[in-house]
C-alpha cells in the first residue's frame, strides 16, 4: 500500500481481545505436553554425558529386559544413506558414531509409565572413547583444534582453511582503504558475544503414533507443523503424506521450534512398540542441553568516520560456532549488521565453525543482534570520540528508499529514518541523568520473510467466515489475521474464526518464522476472502439476472455497481449464505504462493541505566523501543513483540550464556543458572510504533517480530560506557566483567 | 532470452574467474542460475544447496519462473532464515 | 514401586488417585487428575509455571510430592474463574494483551491472585517483586504489570 493510501480502517489498527484469550486465561488451551491418547506410553531419552566421544557400544538388554518397557531405539533404528542437511538432522536427532555435544541423544526408551522409562534409560549401558573437544569459537578455528567432522566443509571453503571452518562467505563493494583514508578518524574493535537459548517456558513435547504401514500421526508443540513433518519423514524414511502432524497451541519459539530434535525418536519408538503412541516430553535441562540455542561470536569490526559523522568504510570480519553442525548464521549477521547505514566501500568476511555444542538453531532476527553488537558499539564509541550526537550520525547516515544497502541490492520503501526521527523526539530521549547512570542508542535491522503459504476460507452456513492457516499462533497472528478477514468481508471481528490446521488440511505451509505470519498468511487470507467475495457477487448477479461484473461488494453485502446495473436492494453475506446450497454449494476462497512484496523492519532503542559501582551490577531505568510496523493490524501485540524482543535482548545483553566448564559440559542447564530477566529486573518498556505502509501487502504489514531483539546488545553497552565511561565488548556484561573493567579502569 | 547483468557475492570470485559481476542469457531466475552453472560449473553445489534471489531490492525465495528483463536489479544471496 | 493412595480437595472437588511416591504433585493433577492447566516450564522451581496454592499459600507444584497432597486444600488455575464469569485477573489478562504464547499465563494469575489476597493495593515494585518467581518470555513482562495493577485497582472499587 502506497504512503499516501494511509487510511482509518474499519477494524485493522483497534486491539480486539484475542480469540484464545479465554481458553489461555482459563488453563484450557492445549499445549504439545496436555494430551494424551488411549494406548499411551512415555518416551525417555539417554543423552552423552561427553562433549565428544568416540561410541564404542551400546548394551540395551537390560533396558529392554525392565518390565513395561515396549521399545528401545538407536541409530542402527534409522535408514542410513541420507546427505546434506538430512543427514545433518538425523544425526542430531540420534548420535551414529559420535557423541558430539554433552547432551547428544544416544538412545531411547518407550516405556508404560514415565518413571519406568527414565529407570530404564538408566539401564542402558554405553562405552565411550572420550575425545579432545573444543567449545570456544576463537579456540575451534584454530588451525590444530580438534576435529569435529572430516569432510563437513561446503564448496565456499577455500583449501587450506582450518578443519572446523565449514562454510566461507565474503562479499562488499567500493575500496574500504581509500575509505579508511577518507575517514578523521579509523577504529578497529574485537567483540564477542556468548550462545544464549530462546527460552520459551514450554519444553519441547510431542506424542506420535507410527505403524508398520507407514501411516503415522503427530502432536507436537511447533512453529511449523509441515517442518516437522518433512524432516521426520526425511530422517526416519517415511511417505509425508501418510504423516498427519497437528500442532498443539505454542508455548513460545522464537525460531527454536523450527527444527526437529526428539520428535523423530517417539514415531520410532511407537513402530517398535507396536504401533502405541509415544509421548516424549524434554526436560529443562534437556531443553538446555540439546535444543537450539543460537551461536556465539567473535568480531572484528573496523570503520571510518569523518569529523562531522559521515561514515567512510566498514570491514567486518565475523567468526561464527553454531554447534557440532553447520548453520550459525553469520551470512544474516554480516548482511544486517551495516544495513541501517549508507555506506560506499565495504567488506564482509564470516566463517561458519563447528564446535562440541548442541546445534544451533534459528533465534529472533538470526544473527543480527550480534552484528549489531559489534557495529554498533563501535559506531558509538566513535561518536562519544568526536564528539558527536549518535542520533545525528544515524540520521545523516540512514539508508532510504532508492540507497543500495550494504549487502548489496537496493532498498525499496523502508521506514529508517521515520524511525530516527520519531525516536529523536520521542521524551525518553531528553530525561534527566543522575550520577551513575548513562545512555545507549542504538539501530536494529531485519529482512522479514514470507515462504510458502496455503490458506483456505470458507462462509458459514449463517454467513460467518472459517480462515483454516497453516503458521502456529505465537503472538496473536489468530487476531492480526481475523481482523483483516473481517475488514475485507466487511463482517464483524467475532464473525470470524481462524484455526491454525493440521497438515492433512491444507497444502505446505513454512512455520511462523521470518516474521512472516501476519504478513504471508495474512495476505493470503485476505486474497482467499476476495475470491469468496467475488464468487458472492456471482451468485447475487445471478439471483438479480445482471452480469456479475456489475455487482460490487460493500460493507458485507452485494449491491448492484451502479444505477445503470439494476434497481436491488443490497443482498448481505448472510443472505446468500443462508441460500448458498441452493445456488450453487459452498461458498470459499483459497491461496497458494510464496506471497511477494516482503517489506523490512528497521527499528532504534534507547535505554537508560544505573551502573552500581561497588557491585558493576546494571539496572535498566527506562527502555523505549522504536520500530517500523509498516502497518499495526492489532497494535497491542505490535507492541507486545517489541516489549518481548527488547527484554530477550535484555537478557542476552545483561545476564544470558551458555557456560561450558572445560569438560566441555554445559554448567548452566536449569533456570535458576541460566537467568533470564524477571519481572523486578526491569522498567515497563516504552514503544512507539512507526507506521511506514510496505507497498507489498494489502494493508502494509512489514512483519514485526525479530527487529526488536537486535538494538538491545549495543545499546545497553553503549548506556554502560555512558555511566560508566568503561566500554564492554564481550557479553553479557554481567556484575562480575563489569566490575572487573571499572576497576582495570581505575588502575 | 536476454542478457542479465547478475551479482554475486566476492567469495564466488574463485569459481567465476575472477568475476563479481557477470552477464548470462535468461529469462527467469530458475533459468538464469540453470545458465550461472552451466558457465560456472563450480557454482553449482553452492546454489544447489539454496540460495535466495534479490530482484530490484525484493528478497526472493522459490520464485524460479519469475521473468527477468536486462533492467532488473539482481543478486544472488545467502538462503534466507528466519527466526 | 508401589503407589500411594491420596485423597485431597482440588477446587472445592473431593478427588482421590494413585501416586507414584516419585511423582509431583504437579504431575499427579496433570496425569491423575486431568488438570493439564498448570504447566511444567522447569521442573525446578524457577519458572512458577506450575504455580498453585495448598492451603493457601502459594507454592510451585512441581516442588511438592504428589503424595503430599493428603488431606490439604488445593487450588489451580481451572477452579480461579466462578463458572462462566472469570476473575476479574483473568479478563484484565485478556484486555491488556498480557499474554502472547499463554504457556506462563496460568502460574502468573493464580501467584497474582495471592498477591491481591494479601496485598489488594500493591506498588508496581511489589508487583514485580511478587511475580519475580514466574518466568515469561513473550511480553517482556510490560502488560502483565499492567493488567494485575489495573485488575487490583477494579478489584478495590468493586469491595
Amino acid at each position: 500500500m502506497p504512503k499516501d493510501e494511509i487510511k482509518d480502517f474499519r477494524l485493522v489498527g483497534t486491539r480486539p481481545n484475542r480469540p484464545d484469550g479465554l481458553d489461555k486465561v482459563t488453563g484450557r488451551a492445549r499445549y504439545g505436553a496436555d494430551i494424551t491418547a488411549p494406548g499411551m506410553l512415555w518416551g525417555a531419552v539417554l543423552r552423552s554425558p561427553h562433549a565428544h566421544a568416540k561410541i564404542l557400544k551400546i548394551d540395551t538388554s537390560k533396558a529392554e529386559a525392565l518390565s513395561g518397557v515396549k521399545a528401545v531405539v538407536t541409530r542402527a533404528d534409522f535408514p542410513t544413506g541420507l546427505t546434506g542437511e538430512d543427514w545433518n538432522l538425523q544425526e542430531n536427532t540420534m548420535a551414529g558414531e559420535k557423541a558430539l555435544y554433552d547432551g547428544h541423544a544416544i538412545a531411547a526408551v518407550a516405556a508404560t509409565s514415565s518413571q519406568i522409562a527414565q529407570e530404564a534409560v538408566r539401564l542402558i549401558e554405553v562405552e565411550y572413547e572420550v575425545l579432545p573437544h573444543v567449545t570456544d569459537v576463537d579456540d575451534a578455528i584454530k588451525p590444530d583444534a580438534p576435529v569435529i567432522r572430516e569432510g563437513a566443509a561446503d564448496a565456499t571453503v577455500p583449501e587450506g582453511m582450518p578443519p572446523n571452518v565449514v562454510k566461507y562467505f565474503e562479499f562488499g563493494r567500493g575500496d574500504v582503504d581509500a575509505g579508511f583514508k577518507d575517514a578523521d578518524l579509523v577504529m578497529e574493535r574485537t567483540y564477542k558475544t556468548e550462545a544464549t537459548h530462546q527460552g520459551y517456558i514450554e519444553p519441547h513435547a510431542c506424542l506420535g503414533q507410527l505403524g508398520a504401514d507407514g501411516k503415522g500421526e503427530m502432536w507436537v508443540c511447533t512453529q511449523g507443523q509441515w517442518y516437522i513433518r518433512q524432516m521426520c519423514s526425511a530422517v526416519l524414511g517415511l511417505n509425508a503424506a501418510q504423516l498427519r502432524v497437528t500442532p498443539s497451541e505454542i508455548g513460545g519459539g522464537f525460531g527454536g521450534k523450527t527444527t526437529i530434535f526428539m520428535e523423530p525418536l517417539s514415531l520410532a519408538l511407537s513402530q517398535k512398540a507396536g504401533g502405541r503412541p509415544v509421548k516424549i516430553v524434554m526436560s529443562r535441562s534437556e531443553v538446555l542441553r540439546a535444543t537450539g540455542p543460537t551461536a556465539s561470536a567473535s568480531m572484528d569490526v573496523k570503520i571510518g568516520m569523518t569529523k562531522d559523522g559521515k561514515l567512510t568504510a566498514a570491514r567486518a570480519e565475523f567468526r561464527m560456532q553454531g554447534g557440532a553442525f553447520p548453520g550459525a548464521p553469520v551470512d544474516m549477521a554480516l548482511y544486517c549488521c551495516l544495513a541501517p547505514y549508507k555506506i560506499d566501500n565495504v567488506e564482509h568476511i564470516g566463517y561458519d565453525v563447528l564446535a562440541n555444542r548442541p546445534k544451533c538453531a534459528a533465534y529472533r532476527a538470526p544473527g543480527s543482534p550480534m552484528g549489531a553488537f559489534a557495529v554498533e558499539s563501535l559506531i558509538d564509541e566513535m561518536c562519544r570520540k568526536l564528539d558527536l550526537d549518535p542520533m545525528d550520525v544515524r540520521l545523516k547516515n540512514a539508508v532510504r528508499e532508492g540507497d543500495q544497502a550494504s549487502y548489496g541490492p537496493t532498498f525499496g520503501s523502508i521506514g529508517l529514518a521515520e524511525v530516527l526521527e520519531a525516536t529523536a523526539k520521542h521524551p525518553n530521549l531528553s530525561a534527566p541523568l543522575g550520577p551513575n547512570q548513562g545512555r545507549g542508542v542504538a539501530s536494529g535491522y531485519w529482512f522479514n520473510h514470507s515462504g510458502e503459504t496455503s490458506v483456505s476460507l470458507a462462509i458459514s452456513e449463517d454467513g460467518n467466515a472459517q480462515v483454516s492457516v497453516g503458521t502456529p499462533d505465537i503472538g496473536g497472528s489468530r487476531a492480526s489475521i481475523a481482523l483483516m478477514v473481517a475488514e475485507t468481508l466487511g463482517i464483524a471481528y467475532e464473525d470470524v474464526r481462524v484455526n491454525v490446521v493440521e497438515t492433512g488440511s491444507l497444502g505446505v505451509n513454512e512455520p511462523t518464522h521470518g516474521s512472516r505470519a501476519t504478513f504471508a498468511s495474512g495476505k493470503a487470507a485476505t486474497v482467499a476472502a476476495r475470491a469468496a467475495i467475488k464468487e458472492m457477487c456471482r451468485r447475487a448477479a445471478n439471483e438479480w439476472g445482471i452480469d456479475e461484473e456489475a455487482v460490487e461488494w460493500v460493507e458485507g453485502a452485494a449491491q448492484p455497481a451502479g444505477p445503470n446495473a439494476g434497481e436491488f436492494p443490497p443482498m448481505s453475506i448472510k443472505e446468500i449464505a443462508k441460500n448458498m446450497g441452493k445456488t450453487g454449494g459452498p461458498i470459499s476462497g483459497h491461496h497458494e504462493s510464496v506471497p511477494e512484496g516482503v517489506g523490512a523492519s528497521f527499528g532504534c532503542h534507547v535505554v537508560d541505566v544505573e551502573v552500581d559501582p561497588e557491585t558493576g551490577h546494571t539496572k535498566i531505568l527506562r527502555y523505549l523501543v522504536v520500530q517500523d510496523a509498516g502497518r499495526a493490524i492489532h497494535p497491542s501485540y505490535v507492541e507486545g513483540q517489541y516489549q518481548g524482543g527488547a527484554v530477550q535482548g535484555i537478557g542476552w545483553a545483561l545476564n544470558e550464556e551458555y557456560v561450558y566448564g572445560d569438560d566441555g559440559r554445559l554448567q548452566n542447564p536449569i533456570f535458576l543458572d541460566y537467568r533470564m530477566p524477571v519481572a523486578s529486573d526491569l522498567p515497563m518498556i516504552d514503544t512507539q510504533i512507526v507506521e511506514v505502509p510496505n507497498p507489498g501487502h494489502p494493508f502494509g504489514v512489514r512483519g514485526v517480530g525479530e527487529t526488536g531483539i537486535t538494538p538491545p546488545l549495543p545499546a545497553i553497552a553503549n548506556a554502560i560506557q555512558g555511566a560508566t565511561g568503561v566500554r564492554m565488548s564481550h557479553l553479557p556484561m554481567t556484575p562480575t566483567k563489569v566490575l572487573a573493567a571499572l576497576k582495570a579502569s581505575q588502575e | 532470452m536476454s542478457e542479465l547483468t547478475v551479482h554475486l557475492w566476492a567469495g564466488l570470485r574463485r569459481f567465476t574467474g575472477g568475476h563479481e559481476v557477470v552477464t548470462v542469457e535468461a529469462s527467469t531466475i530458475g533459468k538464469m542460475l540453470d545458465a550461472l552453472v552451466e558457465a560456472y560449473p563450480g557454482l553449482g553445489p553452492i546454489l544447489e544447496a539454496g540460495i535466495s534471489v534479490a530482484v530490484d531490492g525484493e528478497i526472493i525465495n522459490g520464485g524460479r519462473h519469475r521473468p527477468l528483463s536486462p533492467s532488473n536489479e539482481i543478486y544472488l544471496m545467502q538462503r534466507m532464515k528466519g527466526g | 514401586m508401589s503407589k500411594i493412595h491420596v485423597t485431597t480437595v482440588v477446587n472445592g472437588d473431593e478427588v482421590e488417585f494413585l501416586a507414584d511416591p516419585r511423582e509431583t504433585l504437579l504431575d499427579c493433577l496433570r496425569d491423575h487428575l486431568g488438570l493439564t492447566g498448570s504447566k511444567e516450564g522447569c521442573g525446578t522451581g524457577d519458572c512458577g509455571a506450575c504455580s498453585v496454592t495448598v492451603d493457601g499459600v502459594l507454592i510451585s507444584s512441581c516442588l511438592m510430592l504428589g503424595v503430599e497432597a493428603q488431606g490439604k486444600k488445593i487450588e489451580t488455575i481451572e477452579g480461579m474463574a466462578n463458572g462462566e464469569e472469570l476473575h476479574p485477573l483473568q479478563r484484565k489478562f485478556i484486555e491488556h494483551a498480557a499474554l502472547q504464547c499463554g504457556f506462563c499465563t496460568p502460574g502468573i494469575l493464580v501467584a497474582a491472585k495471592a498477591l491481591l489476597e494479601k496485598n489488594p493495593d500493591p506498588t508496581e515494585t511489589e508487583v514485580r517483586y511478587w511475580l519475580a518467581g514466574n518466568l515469561c518470555r513473550c511480553t517482556g513482562y510490560d502488560k502483565i504489570i499492567r493488567a494485575v495493577m489495573d485488575a487490583a485497582s477494579e478489584m478495590r472499587g468493586a469491595a
